[in-house]
């Protein structure tokens, strides 16, 4: 069941497009903000909402990346993979990361505080190299950088 | 038209097409996968590069797709520029790279598109080393079988299953080289079309289950032309067997009636031929005896001195029936079918050949640009027809599509400036259809208030129709709003059907389509019915059936695959056989009225049949045998046969010398005489295999050919390997083209007829005579305490002969009876209480449904799929809590 | 000091300005001006002779593609104006600084545009990860709209025009124009055939016209300031200002803006300081993933679209990768190509299977396990690629790192293959 808030939300975003399905994106990121991730049983609802199958809806979801289908930690690392951060140390950057949290990319920590993911270039690259966490860029990244951000994310 | 010049040769090209439509036409061989003749271009594949020069001093042209491409007159165009050549190769590198050349176990291997391109191409040797992406397989129903990693992603099944028959279960998810075709889980296709993904899938992702359980390859199949028997529009079929098990059926083009697609009780039904109910033996008695002995025992009874009693079938072909007429006489010669049935079957006829509007081939309904749907569900009761509606009300998106100067063939354009607008198609109902989601306005009602819908539409659009008494403001408003758009439309087509059992339905919409034609406009009008030979019957006259149980009294009753209990009271058929002196019946699936035939005489299935039905647009269609029956069995009109016939056409040329209005059947197929350069037509093809071996395991002698004294196939595969006319054709097949694409090689202009014309000729026209009906009924008022009980067609379960096929039994509905909630409430009843009903004075009990859309004092049971089967609908009937 | 019209009022910690501060430096001056007197014609003419050509990559001249809309009483509405804030060529930062630091100076820039093909409805499409960007754009256009310049009947002009920030789900492919197009419709953002071009058939098969933000960032300093005025900020007859970036093993990554056809070694050398100490440089990309790479050889080049272009590459977005000679040319060209492969959105065959083969080929040969053969392979699917091979022009701006790679940087391929390691793995 979406919570009347989610409700409101999507129902907020039809009244800006000429179709339902235009909207079919941005309720599925209204659900993950809420929620952390889109359930099957989320994509369900969403396609009552909308008039939409299942299949309708999750042919959209799997073809973009931010659209979690599966559930993620607390907070959500991004680390960018891409050309300047790569030739920057991006790959110094990402073991120390998965060492650090013992996970892989695609994988959350047992404690369910993060998950970690590739994302492709951010569009800092003079801040290279360089990831999100959650909603907040994050730039010029060392380990000593990464540490001291992995304490402030509870 | 217009001259393009293709490596250098001027060529005639149709200027409204692409480049690989017109290269395809000329017979030139291109390479394909993502277009279809039918869902247009989407540029997605880029196998069918061409070099393109922008004129005669250009020498370096550049690559295009010749499916995105205008064929504008004086193109010019090099299929066989190197960079071209070599480009297309690299395609199905680019496509072999992830498939994993499982050809050899592949069910699609031998007929397959991806198979025919690679050679095409001449790319041969795989340079890749890496490991191949693999998917989940998921299971998709009895229909259909799932293996992904064969997967080229040309995104023709969806295409196909979304936009073009309007399903929403499958789709394609992830992208790059992973792109997922499938459902979002496994579960079973939602939609009735998804057997087409079959044929639409140019490799061996999406196959044939129930093939794959008697699976035989293409080449060693004996195919021949076949007719769906499993509804009124005779959908072409191509049937194939092997050690006598029909294997499958897949589409057979017939641009006049089903194109490149069928339904899947079509595809699927056929399976009752093979189902462990055949009757293999003739009985005496209960006794089994041998196909002389019962030649015999027949000539006997019907030789006796005792008064014959023949009753027809509308699932029989004209042959059988009119043999059973002729034995009978015409005064003795009984329709089998329920009365309002028949009433409603020779009232449609009578509609169609007085009105004058034109009768609409499935063709023509997908060509029209306004639909009338009165009364009629045929989503379900004449399912290929509901895909001809999809595809009509996207009329007015080519009208907006070519404003903008989009060729029509340029699909996701065209789609994409069509966004939600259709045209129009008004249907009116009595419960849902699988049309609902397309139509522009929808009315709920009882069948009397849709006819009386229909009958203001028509006085509406011209005033010399009569005027309906009585209308209340509402449905005048709406009768006023359809006349305008049926009237501003330049092809209305009017489509209506017997499966109500209702004449005023069918006169309504007879008279829409006069007064569209009174009003000038060039209307046509469909009028469809369940059974695969209704419309054969009703031509061929018969006494009407409320006649028939007095008749049968101490008479010899000759039954022709007819199950009576389906269609009569239980009492009254018991009666009628305990009356007569004895009974004759003839069938190849056993039932309860075989079960009480003193002799059982063994039909074939139109399998093993040569025969003759008539679609509901009138049009004769002849199906030839696949395989020869076994001993035993022979066509119903083999026995029945007036001794003078030796051969089908004997029968046909009988049947053409005493009923004029049948005469014409004899052109639909050539007679059996017919010859390519002295030899016959070969069911089996080039490359059919173990032909000395197939018995070899009975005897080492290679058993000669059986003969076919029916028809100009042969049993062999000797013969003219040329292209037949098109009522011959039993299989598409052509040098380098393996797959059903081939059909391609077969036709004057892709898309277009069958070259030589289409099969099946028109046994009746529209005719300028007749007059306005003007029987228009009272308003249904609701009673009381009684429902108006109406049967509820689906698409699986209400043909009787397709119910036999696992798959087709699988996804039948239970039996239920529904009701809208406000009836329920008034009754107290909530989902799936048990109700009792009594019709005809016989109890039955079914699980309640709740369906909104039924309009108030107006109860549904499912067509053919209760133990109610037998009463005559509709009925009012009490309904109550079972006690 | 050249002028600098798209960056100078953005301060130096990037705090956004508000609609106060931006009318002050003259904001919503052009936006007046267009709405208190021309003509969405004159407007068009404006544009068109300003030379303004697309800063999304392409370098279409922008005048010429408004002029594809259908005008006049019979067009069909609403017609839209979208601005692609996509930015997700890798190597490419210039839009987020836009749009962070100065985001009334697009709202005008689309608003104008909107008026100049008579849109009805703007929307600004933005990649998910741009939060910064976002919320101000979301607080700039409230301020917008409070002040008149969006809604109905703007400035009593009788224009009316809405504007929506639209967040996009995550992928390169929305940037594409048409990929976009279907994004903001809630499908997979496969791209759609060109004709209809969007400006005849777009969104909702509507006359539709997509822009990149730095494009229409321009647009209100061409309408103030006029066309000529516009010509004379470049060195050359491509017009204008430009944003230059440069990233990698620089001293100083960065983004400027200077005048159109800033020479690569001035920027390299001047703006960017030069190479990190310890560092040679051995080449760049000069305009994003997508462009081909340029060698010493190159570097007097003019950074504008035909200069780059006939050194045999393209400005693409102006935004320079930098290759030293400590990194692997061949990873990194790995890297780039399992970017591209990574994103296909997989419509087409060249594209979704040679790419996916290409990576693979790459991956290998950094691993170690290259073959004998693998070059002419990867050089063939880059051929393979070429712009009407594919579907749209993802898999053709992949061909253009890798084909170039191959060319400059053969050696360290054949050495990799040769020695069966990657040189600059430990
Ligand atoms: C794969 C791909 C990604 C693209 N991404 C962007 C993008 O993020 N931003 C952008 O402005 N243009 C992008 N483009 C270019 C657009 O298709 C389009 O040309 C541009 O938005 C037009 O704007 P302009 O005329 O102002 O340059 C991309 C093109 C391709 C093929
Ligand atoms: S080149 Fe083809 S597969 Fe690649 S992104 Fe474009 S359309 Fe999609
Ligand atoms: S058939 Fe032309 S691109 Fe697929």
């Amino acid at each position: 069941m979406l919570t009347a808030e989610e409700r409101q939300e999507i129902k907020a975003e039809l009244e800006h497009y000429p179709t339902k399905q235009a909207v079919c994106i941005d309720a599925m990121k209204i659900v993950q903000r809420h929620r952390g991730w889109v359930s099957d049983e989320s994509i369900r609802d969403i396609g009552e909402l909308l008039g939409m199958s299942v299949a309708d809806l999750d042919g959209v979801a799997t073809f973009y990346n931010l659209i979690h289908r599966k559930p993620v930690g607390r907070h959500v690392v991004m680390v960018c993979n891409s050309v300047s951060c790569w030739i920057m140390g991006y790959e110094t950057i990402r073991q120390h990361l998965t060492s650090r949290l013992g996970i892989d990319f695609g994988e959350t920590t047992p404690d369910g505080r993060f998950t970690l993911l590739p994302i492709v270039c951010l569009g800092a690259c003079d801040r290279a190299p360089a990831m999100m966490i959650d909603d907040q860029f994050y730039g010029d990244l060392d380990p000593a950088k990464i540490d001291q951000l992995l304490e402030e994310f509870k | 038209m217009g001259t393009i010049y293709i490596d250098g040769e001027a060529r005639e090209a149709n200027d409204k097409q692409n480049l690989l439509h017109a290269c395809l036409s000329l017979g030139l061989d291109l390479p394909y996968f993502c277009w279809h003749p039918a869902m247009g271009s989407v540029g997605a594949c880029r196998q069918c590069a061409v070099k393109q020069f922008k004129d005669e001093n250009d020498t370096r042209g550049k690559l295009v797709m010749a499916c995105m491409t205008p064929a504008t007159p004086n193109a010019r165009i090099s299929i066989r520029d190197p960079e071209a050549v070599a480009f297309r190769a690299a395609i199905i590198e680019g496509m072999m790279l992830n498939h994993p050349h499982d050809c050899p176990v592949c069910d699609e291997g031998g007929e397959c598109h991806l198979q025919d391109m690679t050679v095409m191409t001449g790319h041969d040797y795989r340079r890749t080393r890496f490991p191949k992406r693999t998917f989940h397989d998921q299971y998709l129903g009895p229909f259909v079988y799932h293996q992904m990693n064969r997967c080229i992603q040309c995104y023709r099944c969806v295409r196909f299953y979304r936009n073009y028959a309007g399903g929403h279960d499958l789709n394609s998810f992830d992208i790059r080289n992973t792109v997922f075709f499938g459902r979002e889980k496994d579960g079973v296709l939602e939609s009735e079309f998804a057997g087409n993904l079959v044929e639409v899938c140019p490799t061996g992702v999406f196959t044939d289950r129930t093939l794959r359980q008697h699976y035989t390859r293409k080449w060693d199949l004996r195919m021949a032309p076949s007719i769906c028997g499993h509804c009124s529009l005779g959908c072409n079929i191509t049937m194939g067997e092997r050690y006598g098990v029909l294997r499958r059926v897949v589409n057979r083009f017939n641009s006049e009636v089903n194109g490149y697609f069928l339904c899947d009780r079509g595809r699927y039904g056929y399976e009752y031929v093979n189902s462990k109910e055949r009757i293999r033996d003739a009985m005496l008695d209960g006794k089994r005896i041998s196909g002389d002995e019962a030649e015999q025992q027949l000539q006997t009874m019907i030789s006796g001195g005792k008064r014959l009693i023949g009753i027809g079938s509308p699932r029989a072909s004209l042959e059988s029936n009119f043999a059973l007429q002729r034995l009978v006489g015409k005064e003795n010669f009984f329709a089998g079918v329920a009365l309002g049935e028949w009433e409603a079957l020779t009232a449609a006829v009578d509609a169609l050949r007085t009105t004058p509007a034109r009768i609409a081939s499935l063709h023509d309904v997908e060509e029209s640009d306004t639909v009338l749907i009165l009364g009629e569900d045929v989503s379900n009761s004449a399912p290929r027809m509901a895909l001809s509606l999809r595809q009509a009300t996207r009329q007015q998106s080519f009208e907006a599509a070519a404003k903008l100067r989009i060729p029509l063939w340029m699909d996701d354009a065209v789609r994409e400036v069509a966004q939600d607008q259709r045209s129009p198609l008004f249907l009116a109902a009595t419960g849902a259809t699988r049309l609902d989601d397309i139509a522009a306005k929808l009315y709920r009602a009882a069948p009397d208030d849709i006819a009386r819908l229909g009958f203001a539409i028509a006085h509406e659009i011209h005033s010399s129709a009569p005027e309906v008494p009585g209308l209340s403001n509402e449905i005048l408003e709406a009768a006023r709003t359809i006349a305008v758009v049926l009237k501003s439309a330049k092809h209305p087509v009017v489509i209506s059907g017997t499966s109500s059992r209702s004449i005023p339905l069918i006169q309504a919409a007879a008279n829409v389509a006069r007064a569209l034609c009174d009003s000038g406009l060039r209307a046509s009008l469909s009028l469809v019915a369940p059974e695969c030979n209704g419309v054969g019957l009703a031509l061929m006259g018969a006494r009407p059936p409320q006649e028939m149980f007095d008749s049968a009294k101490d008479a010899t009753v000759i039954v022709l695959e007819n199950d009576l209990y389906r269609r009569f009271l239980r009492s009254a058929v018991d009666d009628l056989f305990g009356s007569a002196e004895r009974t004759i019946v003839l069938d190849h699936l056993a039932n309860e009225t075989t079960a009480r035939a003193n002799l059982l005489l063994p039909a074939t299935t139109i399998a093993e049949s040569d025969g003759t039905l008539v679609s509901s647009e009138g049009r004769a269609q002849r199906f030839f045998q696949i395989f020869p029956p076994q001993p035993e069995l022979r066509e119903s009109w083999r026995w029945l046969r007036d001794h003078a016939w030796t051969s089908l056409d004997d029968v046909l040329k009988a049947m053409a010398d005493e009923a004029l209005q049948l005469a014409p059947v004899i052109k639909a197929a050539p007679q059996e005489s017919f010859r390519i350069a002295g030899a016959k037509v070969p069911r089996e093809p080039h490359r059919y295999s173990g032909r000395t071996a197939k018995t070899a395991n009975i005897s080492v002698v290679e058993p000669k050919p059986p003969a076919d004294p029916d028809s100009a196939l042969s049993y062999t595969m000797e013969g003219a390997h040329v292209q037949p006319p098109a009522a011959l054709q039993p299989f598409f097949w052509s040098p380098g083209w393996n797959s059903i694409q081939a059909v391609n090689k077969f036709q004057s202009e892709i898309g277009d007829a069958l070259r030589g014309g289409d099969p099946g000729v028109r046994l009746f026209e529209s005719s300028s005579g007749g007059s306005y009906f003007n029987a228009i009924p009272a308003p249904f008022t609701p009673r009381k305490s009684e429902w108006l009980l109406v049967p509820a067609q689906h698409i699986f379960g209400s043909e009787e002969l397709s119910s036999h096929a696992p798959g087709i039994a699988e996804l039948a509905p239970d039996p239920y009876l529904a009701m809208n909630a406000a009836g329920a409430a008034k009754l107290q009843l909530e989902a799936s209480s048990e109700v009792e009903i009594n019709l005809g004075g016989t109890a039955y009990r079914l699980p309640l449904q709740i369906a909104p859309e039924l309009p108030d004092g107006v109860a549904a049971i499912p067509d053919g799929l209760t133990p109610a089967r037998g009463a005559e609908l509709p009925a009012w009937t009490a309904i109550r809590r079972a006690q | 000091m050249p002028e600098k019209p798209l960056t100078q009022h953005i301060p130096a910690d990037r705090q956004a300005l508000d609609l106060r501060a931006y009318e002050s430096v003259g904001g919503y001056e052009g936006f007046r001006k267009a709405l208190g007197g021309m003509t969405p014609q004159a407007m068009q003419q404006v544009v068109k002779d300003s030379g303004l050509r697309g800063r999304g990559g392409a370098g279409f001249p922008t005048g010429m593609k408004w002029s594809f809309t259908p005008m006049g009483a019979d067009a069909p509405h609403p017609k839209y104006v979208v601005a692609n804030a996509d930015e997700m060529e890798p190597g490419t930062f210039k839009d987020r600084l836009l749009m962070e630091g100065n985001p009334h100076q697009l709202i005008e820039g689309l608003a104008l545009a909107g008026f100049a093909i008579e849109a009805d409805v703007a929307f600004i499409f933005i990649r998910g990860e741009y939060t910064l960007a976002q919320e101000r754009l979301t607080r700039a256009l409230a301020e917008a709209y409070e002040a008149g310049f969006l809604g109905k009947d703007i400035l009593k002009s009788g224009y009316s025009l809405e504007m929506r920030l639209h967040v996009s789900g995550g992928r390169y492919m929305c940037g594409e124009e048409t990929g976009l197009l279907n994004a903001l419709e809630g499908k997979r953002a496969n791209p759609r055939a060109k004709p209809p071009f969007p400006q005849v058939s777009g969104l909702w098969g509507k006359p539709t016209i997509v822009n990149n933000v730095e494009t229409l960032s321009n647009i209100p300093h061409i309408v103030a300031k006029g066309a000529e005025w516009f010509k004379g900020l470049s060195h050359s007859p491509d017009a204008g200002t430009k944003l230059y970036g440069a990233s990698g093993k620089v001293k100083r990554p960065g983004i400027w803006e200077l005048p159109m056809s800033t020479t690569i070694r001035e920027l390299l050398e001047e703006h960017a300081g030069g190479m990190r100490d310890g560092v040679r440089f051995r080449g760049l990309l000069p305009g994003g993933a997508s462009t081909d790479f340029l060698v010493e050889e190159h570097l007097d080049t003019p950074m504008d679209f035909t200069s780059v272009q006939n050194a045999g590459s393209r400005l693409g977005t102006g935004t320079m990768i930098v290759l030293d000679d400590q990194t692997c040319p061949v990873g990194m060209t790995s890297n780039l190509t399992a970017f591209f492969a990574q994103e296909s959105c997989g419509w087409c065959t060249p594209c979704w299977s040679g790419l996916g083969w290409a990576k693979q080929i790459l991956a290998a040969m950094e691993e170690g396990h290259g073959k004998e053969g693998d070059l002419d392979k990867l050089s063939f699917q880059s051929k393979f690629w070429s712009p009407g091979h594919t579907f749209c022009a993802l898999a053709p701006g992949a061909a253009e790192p890798l084909q170039s790679a191959l060319k400059f940087f053969r050696e360290d391929f054949e050495r990799h293959i040769r020695e069966q390691r990657c040189p600059w793995r430990a």
